[in-house]
């Protein structure tokens, strides 16, 4: 049988590549100086779903949530072979915590016809990997973390295999699931010649309207080009579709700063002193203020 | 969500596995012994399975005034949903102000499907907590003893510091071997508090096929923090200085190939070309010389100490901290500054 496979994406900037550029001049990571990429177990989830797909049929739908300048991972995924892209986006999800992210991207796949959910098991730009879990509590739906291969699938039923740390679980449950993918999975395919030279043309309603606003000073023009543009896209299946908090019919008091619970005190840049480095003296005032600077540092508790 | 609740108390989940009671519980134990002592209140424990009820003193002793202790046929294997069911319960029950969880594989599953349906904050792999005061920024008003919730963010480039003011009870989940192993006391005494547990079929949703565990070895890669020693150590004897160090550290110890091959340690241990490609937050190299081959397993750590008596040794074009001598006579230096330091805390 073939079945519907909804896989959550996000654009992440990239933490593993600091480079010099990268770096303000006191030592701490300037973020926007980041190239922004497809947040990388995200990728080996939309793997897994292709394969699913591949092999059974069913229809593969990527979503994110995130600013306009996500719609670049959508367009990825459809480069790889995903059938339907969603970008939600809107100003009052910002400062979402992991809770009121969860709640967001519950209103949106509840929109949709799904079976299995897949996520990435974490972000690189966070590390959390709870968005997953959660989202599986909002759907009300089994939970199936660390998914390192999928070793059958039959009619209602999925059988995957998850990484435990010191070993793996053979798991069978019931659809629908969601998944959370670890990178170990899969090797994610590369975007089809094909589908790039198509899909490169791929835009969301909010990026027609800025690029309308480029070519006319005239806001009233420039609102018919876009519509008009908006329409050509449509047609050809290259119009991303866009969903905001009024789309979703969400609770606004469950996004956003209102909706996350978790707030942040303080944040202290890591001065990278990776070319540094300091003579110690051997001796027991030596050693005792090295160990200070390493607690005040936080390298050790 | 609960309210804000002042006298509750401070929780730990006492995460075991076919009756046997996990490390990172105990680590977690010292902490929040501390976080409850400071807000003066108890520190409970949280033990679920089947026929655990022989862990409850364990747990006692390690620092809990109370053992919650949920116990039922279908617990006996974890399952999200039925473990994640049984915890609402009690945190609904009970009211603590502060959950914590080790962020091992099941921590970090049952966790978050907690927090969701509790609707309360969670912060993940913390790597250090505290009890401290928020000032809001519009109002002015300072929240007292609220649990700081300290975590590396952005690929370790930032340390955050997360707070839950008002929709609790406060949780986290807490690094492997970030925090010391308490030493057990065994005159130290608690009760237990024996909970009922309901449990329909709906919350076991997997049927769990197979389950193929190693014993547990040593895994460098998850380490924070990595002591290893070099055939500058001298013997097998002499690597005794290397443990020291690394369990005072709560840190895993390690060794170079030369070392491994000496016989001083398993070849588990083992960092390097041959070995495994560690990147921690601290690396330790003890009596390592440094050839090409160890370096190209451990260049990428965050911060490295090298304690080497040839002023040549490769290994300190790399170090971030130099410290040229005899590691018989640093390390045990090194013990006793950290051991200082913890007890001043």
């Amino acid at each position: 049988m073939a079945y519907n496979l909804v896989v959550l994406v996000k654009q992440v900037p990239d933490t593993k590549r600091i480079t010099g550029e990268a770096m303000n001049d006191d030592g701490t990571v300037n973020r926007s100086a980041l190239p922004a990429i497809f947040n990388p177990e995200d990728l080996n989830a939309l793997e897994m779903a292709l394969q699913i797909k591949d092999t059974h049929g069913g229809t593969v739908t990527v979503l994110t949530m995130g600013l306009p300048a996500a719609a670049a991972v959508l367009r990825e995924a459809l480069y790889r072979g995903a059938d339907d892209a969603i970008l939600v986006t809107d100003r009052r999800c910002a400062a979402s915590d992991t809770l009121a992210t969860s709640y967001i991207l519950s209103c949106a796949v509840k929109k949709l016809d799904y079976d299995i959910v897949l996520c990435g098991r974490q972000a690189i730009d966070g590390d959390t990997a709870q968005v997953g879990p959660q989202l599986a509590e909002k759907l009300g739906i089994t939970q199936i973390t660390y998914v390192e291969a999928l070793v059958g699938l039959q009619d209602r039923v999925i059988e995957t295999r998850r990484n435990i740390g010191n070993g793996w679980q053979q798991v069978r449950a019931r659809l629908p699931v969601l998944l959370t993918v670890v990178g170990e999975a899969n090797e994610p395919r590369v975007a089809a010649a094909k589908r790039l030279m198509k899909y490169k043309k791929a835009l969301t309603p909010i990026e027609v309207d800025t690029l309308a606003k480029t070519r006319s000073d005239d806001p009233s023009a420039a609102a018919r080009a876009a519509k008009s543009m908006a329409g050509q896209l449509e047609s050809r299946g290259l119009l991303i579709t866009q969903w905001d908090l009024d789309d979703l019919e969400a609770d606004l008091n469950w996004c956003g700063q209102s909706g996350s619970p978790t707030k942040v005190h303080r944040i202290q840049s890591v001065v990278l002193t990776a070319r540094q480095s300091k003579d110690i003296e051997p001796c027991q005032a030596g050693i005792d203020d090295l160990i200070h600077e390493l607690i005040s540092d936080k390298v050790i508790a | 969500m609960i309210d804000v609740n002042r006298k509750g108390q401070v929780w730990v989940f006492a995460e075991q596995h076919r009756g046997r009671l996990d490390d990172t519980p105990l680590e977690l134990m010292s902490k929040a012994r501390h976080l409850a002592d400071t807000l003066g209140v108890q520190l409970g424990a949280l033990l679920l399975g089947d026929r655990v009820s022989n862990l409850t003193d364990k747990l006692i002793h390690y620092g809990a005034d109370v053992v919650y202790l949920a116990e039922h046929p279908l617990l006996g294997a974890y399952q999200t949903n039925s473990y994640a069911q049984v915890i609402c319960d009690l945190i609904h029950k009970h009211k603590p102000q502060i959950v914590i969880y080790g962020a091992t594989v099941v921590g970090r599953d049952l966790a978050p499907r907690i927090a969701s349906a509790v609707k309360a904050g969670l912060t993940a792999d913390c790597t250090d907590l505290q009890i401290g005061d928020h000032k809001l920024a519009k109002t002015g008003e300072v929240l007292q003893n609220l649990l700081f919730q300290i975590r590396p963010a952005f690929g370790g480039n930032i340390i955050a510091t997360i707070i839950n003011p008002q929709r609790w009870p406060q949780m986290a989940t807490v690094r492997e071997g970030v925090m010391p192993m308490p030493e057990p006391d065994v005159k130290r005494k608690g009760h237990v508090v024996k909970e009922s547990v309901k449990l329909s079929p709906q919350e076991l949703p997997l049927d769990i096929l197979q389950e193929h565990t190693r014993p547990r070895k040593v895994d460098l890669k998850v380490a924070r923090i990595i002591v290893a020693g070099g055939a500058g150590v001298g013997s097998k004897d002499n690597f005794k200085l290397v443990w020291d160090l690394a369990n005072c550290l709560g840190a895993a110890p390690a060794a170079t190939r030369a070392a491994v091959d000496l016989g001083f340690i398993d070849h588990d241990h083992q960092v390097g070309q041959t070995g495994t490609t560690v990147r921690p937050s601290l690396y330790i190299a003890v009596g390592i010389s440094g050839a090409i081959q160890h370096q190209a397993g451990m260049a990428q750590s965050q911060k490295i100490i090298a304690i080497n008596n040839d002023p040549d040794a490769p290994i300190f074009h790399i170090a971030h901290y130099r410290i040229l001598g005899d590691l018989n006579k640093v390390v045990p230096r090194m013990i006793r500054a950290i051991k200082e330091k913890a007890i001043k805390d």
